[in-house]
C-alpha cells in the first residue's frame, strides 16, 4: 500500500515536472507559430549560421563567406549586411534566376551566406527557396543565417554592421 | 508527510518556472511595444491605390493605425482580416487604419485588396515612407498613433490583437 503510495506521488511529481515544460519551452514556441514538426531549417539546425558567428567571420583576417541577400530591395535599401549582395526575393522565380547566374561560376566547395530577414523566421517566403536552390544545384558549404523575428530585430538592433543603399 | 512536501516542492518549480519565464516574455513584449512611444507620427501626403490624396495631418484627433507590410508576407496576410474587423469595430469612435505597402511590385497589390475587401486606404509604400518610420526592417510591422499626433506604441512582427485593441480603446476614450 506504502509503496503504491510512494509511486503515485512521484508520478504526480512528473506529470508536474512535464507541464513545467511545456509551458515553458513547447507552449511559447507554439504561439510564436512556430511549427517545429512542418518547418525546415529549424532553429539550431547544423545550417544555420548565427548572426553572432557571421558578424566574427566577417570581422576576422581570414577567408569571408559570400553573403547573398534573398529577400526585397526595400530592406535591403535601408540596411544590409557589409558586403552583402542584392539578389532579390527568392519566392520569385526571376530572383531564382539571379541566384544561380550569381554562383554558377562558383566552385561547389565556395561557403556562401544566404539571409533574408523579412518576416519572422517560420513564415519567410524566401529563404528556403534559395538554401534548395543552392542545395540542387551541389553547394557543400552553404550557412543560412538564423534571423528569427527579421533583419531589423536580429541584426540592426543588436549593433551587427550595416550599410546601405541599393 | 514526506510525499505532501515532495509534491508541494514541484508544485512551486512547475509555477515558478512558469511565471519566471512568462514574465520574461511579457516584459520584452512591453519594451517592444513601447519602444517609439514619445516620437511625434511624421506628416506625410500620400496617395492611395483609387489616386485619392492622403494628408496624414488631416487625422489629426484621431487614432491612428499605420500598418506596414506586403502582399506576399505571409504574416502580414494573416493580420488584414483582424485590422478589417478592427477598423469597422473602431470607426464611428474614431480610429482611422491606413495600410502601407512595402512592394517590390504592386501587381499582387490590388489583387490583394480586392480579395480581402480592405475598408481602409492602402498606400504604396517607398523607402522614404519607411525611413520617416524610423526605419522598416521586416513585416509586418505596425504604428498606433494617439489623436495628439504622437506613436504611442510600436508592434514589429504579428501583433498581438488582444493587447492592440486594449491600447485602442484606451487612445479613444
Amino acid at each position: 500500500m506504502e509503496r503504491t503510495n510512494d509511486r503515485q506521488s512521484m508520478s504526480l511529481v512528473w506529470m508536474l515536472i512535464a507541464a513545467a515544460v511545456f509551458a515553458t519551452v513547447v507552449a511559447p514556441a507554439r504561439s510564436a507559430g512556430q511549427s517545429p514538426a512542418t518547418s525546415e531549417l529549424l532553429p539550431g539546425s547544423a545550417e544555420l549560421i548565427q548572426p553572432r558567428e557571421l558578424s566574427k567571420a566577417l570581422q576576422s583576417g581570414s577567408a569571408k563567406p559570400t553573403v547573398l541577400y534573398v529577400g526585397p530591395r526595400f530592406l535591403y535599401a535601408q540596411a544590409h549586411i557589409r558586403g552583402a549582395e542584392f539578389i532579390g526575393p527568392a519566392s520569385d522565380p526571376h530572383s531564382l534566376d539571379n541566384l544561380r547566374k550569381r554562383v554558377t561560376a562558383l566552385p561547389r566547395n565556395s561557403s556562401i551566406v544566404l539571409y533574408c530577414g523579412c518576416c519572422p523566421w517560420d513564415h519567410c517566403p524566401n529563404i528556403r527557396p534559395a538554401y534548395k536552390e543552392l542545395q540542387k544545384t551541389g553547394f557543400t558549404a552553404v550557412k543560412v543565417l538564423y534571423l528569427a523575428n527579421s533583419f531589423g530585430t536580429d541584426w540592426v538592433e543588436r549593433g551587427y554592421p550595416v550599410e546601405k543603399g541599393q | 508527510m514526506k510525499k505532501i512536501a515532495v509534491v508541494m516542492v514541484a508544485i512551486g518549480l512547475a509555477v515558478g518556472v512558469y511565471y519566471g519565464t512568462h514574465n520574461r516574455t511579457a516584459k520584452r513584449a512591453r519594451d517592444q511595444d513601447t519602444s517609439s512611444s514619445t516620437s511625434p507620427a511624421p506628416a506625410l501626403t500620400l496617395v492611395d491605390l483609387g489616386g485619392n490624396k492622403i494628408d496624414t495631418s488631416s487625422y489629426a484627433g484621431k487614432v491612428v493605425l499605420i500598418n506596414f507590410w506586403a502582399a506576399w508576407c505571409t504574416p502580414c496576410a494573416e493580420e488584414i482580416p483582424q485590422f478589417i474587423a478592427l477598423q469597422d469595430k473602431y470607426r464611428a469612435q474614431g480610429l482611422q487604419v491606413i495600410g502601407i505597402s512595402m512592394e517590390d511590385r504592386d501587381s499582387a497589390l490590388r489583387a490583394f485588396y480586392r480579395k480581402y475587401k480592405m475598408n481602409y486606404p492602402v498606400v504604396a509604400g517607398s523607402e522614404k515612407i519607411a525611413e520617416a518610420y524610423g526605419g522598416i526592417l521586416g513585416l509586418p510591422t505596425s504604428f498606433l498613433i494617439g489623436r495628439d499626433g504622437r506613436i504611442r506604441a510600436k508592434y514589429p512582427g504579428l501583433a498581438d490583437f488582444t493587447k492592440l485593441e486594449q491600447e485602442i480603446i484606451a487612445l479613444l476614450r
